[in-house]
């Protein structure tokens, strides 16, 4: 929604020749289409008049009264429609991530754990897990504070090596903090067998608990992180081509990328503590859509965002109905499509330079 | 590229453990084994409805017997059908084997999808060990839960039977069950009582994940019968949670009178898969074929069949008794 809205701020689009608006359009309509799809089906079959029902009743202001059963709107509504909307919100932030990553760092294998958001939330949840915190809040609290003091942690050791290697010593630091977290989390989780079921399913992601209360919980951050992206898409632009353009241009890379990869950060840290660690999504979606719709951020920021939208439903939905009424950990489906196309790109890339 | 092989770390580390998890995962909360709230009535009926029961995950209150209950617990399936609530039962998820008519399901408790437990119309759900995630999802469909965690010890075992037995109506049954249960106990005890205390190493799986004597519920039950695990003097071994895991030195060097191992279904080990692996033939368990092969299902639970294992363990120390 914030990505429209912005996206149609763009003062040429009123003259009608901006080019992100076809895109935006396509994207969109998927993204609506995949969250159709994805309310409609479920484990548990559900008549279309009585899912349409179910969600009619449930907005507000309409006053309209169903005869399903409620717990087939429980079903709908508490279960499946949280799950949808979570999925599309982490899809987004993820591939929004993914895509600033990559311009400011100039590196198109780069997504958002890039930084050790991945290791930070990991080893958050698991001290969380192992902790025993019972409320349904500590273990997102607790992946959140990871992920934040994690990326923190690399800026801080990275500063050091200010100028124009900057943005390699942040890389480079991001790798040494990730190691580092992840040996830790590795080690509480080796001495904590009791709960290790607990914490693979954590590291694996899921929505599976998906709930209202985890969408209210991670909105706030995603809204004010979405929109600081956006807000700076144009600037990307500058900076994919390098930081002396930028600076001749009048900005200044380095607190450019600050803002930047907080932003990032602090959406990653958001949708990982809600969903778990859920690979490929951030690097594979801005690549399909530089691919297929352009290289411009003014582009793979907005369409990213509802293309990898619309990808993360449609994975949450093979997730839940594939092995139903198990559920396969989503991660596995990402990455199940996700390798296979991060391969395609890196070979279309050495024929079609330039890609990124 | 760097998270993949993150994750491949962390997916090494958790496939390597997960039968340790799943041989007697005790939840990081209650127990089970708290103060039973079951007062034995008259009879046995409906009218005893509504009950509150004083579970893991809270006090619950049913306010009819229930006669559509989703068993996501095969230890619950197991007491379920040993006090007579077979019939109430309306599905039970996919690990739940025993006995053969529970209405087995593809349910998968540990990859739980709440939608689809709601598809079998429940009015009750039996599980063991949901996350707080998990109960607040379960929370949103108004359907009961009773949270019947993995108990710490043969007391837990009989607070579960008594509070099955009120959930569902049958307090007389589940109180009969347990004065069976502890007879049977106290007689399997009783013939191994003299033969003195023994050592013992217990094999969860092929990267010897082991027990302790006083951390887990197999440990304990060992215990009754005169056995102490090696692993108990392990260094880390409390820290674990119960669950340590030993290097074959150590096990070769801690020389155990016996070998159970509880990985016969899983693993496919049996004692003589074990008499070929390098080195243990020295050991004298080995050599004097106290090697005791325990069913996986039965060792990794703490229902009813308990007394079934103990049997097996019993027998064997009688049968090969050490010199």
């Amino acid at each position: 929604m914030t990505s429209r809205a912005a996206a149609t701020a763009v003062p040429r689009a009123r003259r009608g020749s901006h080019p992100a608006r076809i895109p935006v359009t396509v994207s969109a309509a998927l993204l609506l289409g995949a969250m159709v799809l994805a309310v409609a089906i479920g484990p548990v079959r559900e008549p279309l008049g009585s899912v349409v029902g179910t969600v009619l009743a449930h907005l507000p202001l309409i006053g309209y009264h169903t005869s399903t059963t409620p717990l087939d709107q429980a079903i709908v509504w508490d279960l499946r429609l949280p799950r949808v909307a979570l999925a599309a919100l982490v899809g987004a932030m993820l591939s929004a991530g993914g895509a600033s990553y990559q311009g400011v760092f100039r590196n198109s294998l780069a997504d958002p754990y890039l930084l050790g958001a991945a290791a930070g939330a990991g080893l958050g949840a698991t001290i969380a897990i192992v902790a025993g915190g019972r409320g349904s809040l500590v273990l997102p609290a607790a992946a959140f504070a990871g992920a934040v003091v994690a990326v923190t942690m690399t800026y801080v050791v990275a500063a050091a090596g200010a100028g124009r290697s900057a943005g390699y010593a942040i890389v480079v630091a991001g790798i040494a903090v990730t190691g580092m977290f992840t040996a830790v989390q590795t080690y509480l989780q080796q001495q904590n067998t009791d709960e290790i079921r607990q914490i693979y399913n954590w590291l694996l992601g899921s929505f599976s608990v998906a709930t209202w209360a985890d969408v209210r919980l991670v909105l706030p951050y995603l809204a004010v992180s979405a929109g600081v992206l956006l807000a700076h898409r144009r600037i990307l632009d500058v900076l994919r081509v390098g930081p002396d353009e930028a600076g001749a241009l009048g900005i200044h890379p380095e607190r450019t990328r600050l803002i930047i990869v907080g932003a990032a950060t602090l959406g990653t840290a958001a949708a990982v503590s809600v969903s778990g660690l859920i690979g490929f999504v951030g690097v594979i979606v801005p690549h399909a859509v530089r691919l297929l719709a352009g290289a411009s951020y003014r582009i793979v920021l907005p369409v990213s965002m509802l293309g990898g939208a619309a990808f993360m439903v449609l994975a949450d939905l093979l997730a839940r109905t594939v092995q139903s009424p198990t559920e396969l950990p989503i991660g596995v489906v990402t990455a199940a499509i996700g390798a296979p196309f991060f391969l395609f790109v890196l070979r279309s890339r050495r024929t079609r330079q330039g890609v990124l | 590229m760097l998270k993949n092989s993150r994750l491949a770390v962390a997916l090494a580390t958790a496939g390597i453990a997960v039968s340790a998890a799943l041989a007697g995962c005790s939840s990081s909360g209650g127990n089970g084994a708290g103060p039973s709230t079951v007062v034995t009535s008259g009879g046995h009926s409906a009218a005893a409805f509504p009950v509150t029961i004083d579970a893991a995950n809270g006090s619950v209150t049913l306010d009819r017997q229930p006669s559509a209950i989703v068993s996501l617990s095969p230890t619950a399936t197991e007491m379920l059908f040993a006090i007579g609530a077979g019939d109430q039962v309306k599905a039970v998820d996919k690990n739940s084997d025993y006995p053969a008519e529970a209405p087995k399901t593809d349910l998968d408790a540990y990859q739980l999808n709440a939608e689809a437990v709601a598809g079998y119309r429940p009015d009750l759900i039996i599980s063991a060990g949901l996350t707080p995630a998990q109960m607040k999802q379960l929370t949103a469909l108004h359907i009961p839960v009773l949270d019947e965690p993995a108990a710490q010890n043969l007391d837990g075992t009989y607070d579960q039977l008594a509070q099955l037995g009120q959930a569902t109506g049958h307090e007389d049954e589940a109180a009969a069950e347990v004065t069976d249960l502890k007879a049977q106990i106290a007689q399997v005890t009783k013939t191994v009582a003299a033969s003195g205390p023994h050592s013992y190493y217990y094999e969860l799986d092929q990267t010897y994940y082991s027990v302790t004597s006083t951390g887990t519920f197999i440990g304990q039950v060992l215990a009754t019968l005169g056995l102490h695990s090696i692993a108990d003097a392990a260094k880390g071994a409390a820290a674990s949670g119960g669950y340590p895991q030993l290097s074959q030195e150590y096990i070769l060097n801690s020389d155990p009178d016996y070998v159970f191992l509880a990985d016969t279904k899983c693993c496919k080990q049996t004692p003589e898969s074990v008499a070929k692996r390098p080195g243990w033939p020295k050991m004298s368990a080995v050599q004097d074929g106290r090697i005791v092969a325990l069913d996986d299902d039965i060792a990794s639970r703490w229902g009813p069949r308990i007394v079934d294992l103990m049997k097996t363990v019993a027998q064997a120390i009688q049968e090969h008794p050490t010199a």
